[in-house]
């Protein structure tokens, strides 16, 4: 069976996690080869998931790390009190 | 001394406290991005960020070590969003829980002509991160709750359906049609990175 271009889209995210079975696989690659169209797609949607998994593209807030530390640092000191309480 | 990560929680529950900070230290990037693709405000998301790793603290003795360590604490830290959200939301019932996969809408990449691929130095761009940054944020939340978990946290399928409680068959919906928005939105974006060609009197085509 020969896939068309939608076809194939409606596979590109799985076909991208592997989780297409290996007959599928095979026809998607067989698409491709040949269709500039959707190797573009594929291409440009896997750079998207390169950059979102860049660190620097989703940053915390300046200094999240400190305050969130300090404020567990509170908590454990409270929650030492505690036990020592009981 | 055991340092590995049920070691540390056996350790910390016989009341070697501290080390909860050494436990938490690799997971606080995504508690923080959890909470954010709920709340989409960067002072309630530290907030809640705060409040989720606090209330690991105190529950940690629950942790049955039947999901990761990961999947458990993203699971706290939705909570935590999810509170956050109805409160600020007022009592509106209509819970983020409850929404469905609308049949509506084009879920269809863009078809790219002219297209090479781009160099990786064009990854490099601010503009681009800031593009997708940006086209994050406005997906639907449904879709950008998933997309969060498994493409920006790395959780698979499996654990990010059990995070958000939905099934798996959920997630790959939901994650291909976020990945299939995000290709659209940004396909201006990657196009202009890659040189234009010359035509006729050096026009570009």
């Amino acid at each position: 069976m020969k896939l068309d271009c939608k076809h194939v889209w409606e596979h590109i995210s799985e076909y991208i996690d592997k989780t297409v079975d290996a007959k599928l696989r095979e026809e998607i690659e067989l698409h491709l080869e040949h269709c500039e169209i959707c190797s573009a797609i594929l291409d440009s949607t896997r750079n998207i998931l390169v950059l979102t998994a860049d660190d620097r593209t989703f940053e915390l807030p300046v200094g999240y790390s400190e305050r969130l530390h300090k404020r567990l640092a509170k908590e454990l000191a409270s929650s030492e009190k505690d036990s020592e309480e009981e | 001394m055991e340092t590995t990560e049920a070691g540390l929680i056996a350790r910390i529950l016989a009341g070697e406290k501290e080390l909860f900070h050494e436990l938490i230290r690799p997971y606080e990037r995504m508690v923080y991005l959890t909470l954010f693709s709920i709340i989409k405000n960067e002072t309630d998301a530290e907030d809640g960020a705060q409040e989720a790793v606090i209330n690991a603290y105190r529950h940690l003795a629950s942790f049955r070590g039947e999901a990761k360590f990961s999947t458990w604490l993203t699971t706290i830290a939705i909570n935590e969003g999810r509170k956050r959200l109805r409160k600020s939301k007022g009592t509106a019932e209509q819970s983020i829980e409850e929404q469905e996969e609308s049949h509506e809408g084009d879920f269809t990449p863009a078809p790219l002509t002219d297209w090479r691929e781009i160099p990786l130095e064009a990854l490099e761009r601010k503009e681009l991160r800031e593009a997708l940054r940006v086209a994050v944020a406005e997906l639907p939340d449904i879709y950008r709750q998933v997309f969060t978990l498994r493409d920006l946290e790395e959780l698979n399928i499996e654990e990010t359906a059990q995070a958000l409680g939905i099934n798996p068959g959920a997630v790959k919906v939901r994650l291909h049609r976020a990945r299939m928005m995000l290709q659209k939105r940004l396909v201006p974006f990657l196009k202009t990175t890659a040189p234009a060609r010359k035509g006729f009197f050096g026009r570009a085509l």
